[in-house]
């Protein structure tokens, strides 16, 4: 009998620690069993200034995706980040504009996307031609300082 | 005696353990079917001669031979079949602390035999009932009184039907109803059972009681050995002080010293 | 001055000697496929005492280290209007050293020196020259499946320790001072990898749990048989075991997150 208690209590606590790590995956890392569908768009930046992998796309302030690469062009000397959005989200006009903004001073990057009015739709390797990129502290503070001196 | 008589057989044994010399040159031989008793002063490595009869220690040169084979020329297989062949009764017991008494008994049965689950019941049984302790099964060790204990480490030591029982200090720190128990027990299980039983003692009169073959160590060597009236009647004055337990003789009662006045006086 | 060189020479080679018993027991326990029928009742035995008997302490001490982490996460963060980071901080800072360190050094102190009192007690009360001379070799009946016991629930205490972390975290940030609970939990997620940062957390309480588990059983092994021998290996036990926990942590930090 003594045995079967002690054999109950060591099953409890390997499935507390598998639950652990369970969690640790779904809820911590946000590593997720069941893969969303997803279509990937394109989008070129002139500075992404620390967006990184993973970060969110919003719109709305809603999340409808994440950065899932970002490379560089080599002819063009520009960033492409490359978007994974969800498939439900599929009234994207192709004339869509992103942004790098940044979540409180010290918050991560995340893109925020606003639509544009064409009728036609992004789709599955689409390219968002308008992108206005992060925001870098020491070029604002340079062109407020050229500011202040030609005023 | 014919070398056949001896199960165990030990010539030229030297060991040392770190500087110090536990034995110089020890020659013994064990006849089979008797109680042999080695006996001597604490610290002479009575103990550590039953460790290499079992084969946990190696010498440092000399044999031993248990029937017939060098124990420290097996290998650890071997060994480990050889010791099937001898029980031995620690000094503490030695009983495992987190398995009842029918566990410890019924244990080297579960190891070493193919028995069935009713066989070993069976014979653990029978061995508990020989030691008188076949009511106590389901007692833990830490439930038994020191006697008990020790009683079902020998139910245990004697579970394989071994040849060879060796018994560690088995009087030691007993009372004196739990020493007449183990003292007949020793007896009566050798003449059932027929092994050859090896006793480790230093607690004189029960131990001459019992031993047919006597052998006295010390100072790393056999400076006595016959039967305990051989023993009794020896002209050494080491053994004379050893088995009256007088004060003062060849081991001096003073530890080594300057004289008393010259320190006194300085 | 010879002296102090023949002393340290002396010393080198003792402590060679020892690390090389040491790879001894553990190869010797070890190198055994253990057999199902044989072996896994032995070792569930040994998860009780090694694994489910430290729970307690772990759920304990990985509940307040995450409040706490929560709270000293929200006061500094608030300050740059960046509270929403402070799921970020309190995971990576518990999956990545705190849970791992702090489990293994409790782990040190509840289940390491138990092992070695218990095996120290064994060889005391000559238990384990018994088993030998019943033919069963102790370092496979008694080390083994504590070493295997070790090595299993080091990660998962260490896990647990986590993940019970992250929620005492939760529960501060967002119930008491008010953080917004879908970007603690979404800037965690998007911080925190599985593979770099969970992953190699569960790697260092793997190696933790070995280190812990093979000094626990040597140091009993190796304890002088008297009451004084064991209680002085038992405190080796803690002080080494934690000292070794703390140097490896800074080896794999660097060769986990150091790029080096």
């Amino acid at each position: 009998m003594r045995t079967r208690t002690i054999e109950i209590l060591v099953g409890l606590f390997v499935v507390c620690g598998l639950l652990a790590a369970l969690a640790l995956a779904m809820t911590v890392s946000g590593l997720s069993g069941s893969k969303q569908d997803t279509y990937k768009i394109y989008a070129h930046f002139e500075n992404i200034g620390g967006l990184s992998d993973k970060a969110e796309v919003t719109l709305a302030g809603v999340q409808i995706g994440t950065v899932s690469s970002i490379k560089l062009d080599p002819q063009m000397l520009t960033a492409v980040v490359e978007m994974k959005i969800f498939s439900e989200v599929d009234y994207l006009s192709i004339d869509s504009s992103v942004q790098i903004l940044t979540s409180g001073l010290l918050g991560g990057k995340y893109i925020g996307l606003s639509v544009g009015a064409e009728e036609e739709v992004l789709t599955e390797g689409g390219v968002i031609e308008d992108s206005q990129s992060a925001l870098v502290l020491e070029e604002l503070i340079g062109k407020f300082l050229f500011n202040k001196v030609s005023e | 005696m014919s070398v056949s008589d001896n199960v165990i057989q030990i010539s030229h044994l030297k060991f040392n353990r770190g500087e110090r010399c536990i034995f110089k040159n020890i020659n013994l031989s064990i006849p089979k079917g008797k109680i042999t008793a080695i006996m001597g002063p604490s610290g002479t490595g009575k103990t550590t001669l039953l460790k290499m009869i079992g084969g946990q220690l190696t010498p440092d040169s000399g044999k031993v031979i248990v029937q017939g084979t060098d124990v420290h020329s097996l290998a650890r297989a071997e060994l480990f079949s050889l010791r099937k062949n001898m029980g031995m009764l620690f000094q503490s017991g030695a009983l495992f602390s987190d398995m009842s008494v029918f566990e410890n008994v019924a244990f080297p049965l579960q190891v070493n035999t193919d028995l069935s689950v009713e066989l070993i019941r069976d014979v653990v049984l029978l061995k508990l009932q020989a030691v008188g302790l076949r009511g106590a099964t389901s007692l833990m060790p830490s439930e038994l009184s020191g006697g008990m204990a020790r009683r079902v480490a020998l139910a245990r030591a004697i579970a394989l039907d071994p040849q060879i029982v060796m018994y560690d200090e088995p009087f030691a720190g007993q009372d004196p109803i739990g020493m007449g128990v183990l003292v007949t027990l020793i007896k009566k299980l050798n003449q059932s059972l027929g092994h050859t039983s090896v006793i480790v003692s230093h607690d004189i009169q029960e131990t001459l009681s019992i031993a047919d073959y006597i052998c006295i160590l010390a100072d790393g060597e056999v400076i006595a050995q016959g039967s305990a009236s051989e023993i009794r009647e020896s002209s050494s004055q080491k053994v004379q002080q050893f088995i009256h337990g007088y004060p003062d003789g060849p081991v001096p009662f003073h530890y080594p010293s300057v004289a008393l006045m010259d320190e006194l006086t300085g | 001055m010879l002296d102090t060189l023949a002393i340290t020479g002396r010393l080198c080679i003792e402590k060679l000697a020892g690390f090389g018993r040491a790879t001894f027991v553990l190869l010797h326990a070890l190198l055994v496929w253990p057999q199902p029928g044989n072996s896994i009742p032995l070792i569930v035995k040994q998860l009780y005492s090694v694994g489910v008997k430290s729970l307690l302490i772990i759920v304990v001490s990985g509940l307040f280290i995450g409040m706490v982490l929560g709270l000293q996460g929200y006061t500094i963060l608030v300050d740059f209007a960046s509270e929403d980071a402070v799921g970020q901080m309190v995971a990576l800072s518990l999956v990545r050293e705190l849970a791992p360190v702090v489990t293994a050094l409790l782990f040190a102190g509840r289940a390491g020196s138990a092992l070695t009192a218990e095996i120290g007690l064994m060889k005391a009360t000559e238990q384990l020259a018994s088993l030998e001379m019943i033919g069963v070799d102790p370092l496979r009946r008694i080390v083994a499946p504590r070493l295997w016991a070790g090595f299993i629930s080091m990660p998962l205490l260490s896990m647990i320790f986590a993940i019970v972390g992250i929620y005492g975290g939760a529960v501060v940030s967002i119930d008491w001072l008010g953080v917004y609970s879908g970007s603690f939990w979404s800037v965690m997620q998007s911080s925190v990898d599985f593979y770099d940062d969970v992953l190699n957390g569960v790697i260092k309480s793997l190696v933790f749990g070995f280190v812990i588990t093979w000094i626990a059983v040597y140091q009993g092994l190796e304890s002088v048989p008297t009451s004084e021998g064991i209680s002085q290996a038992t405190t080796r036990t803690v002080v080494y075991s934690s000292l070794m926990v703390l140097a490896l942590d800074f080896v794999l930090t660097a060769l986990m997150f150091g790029n080096i």
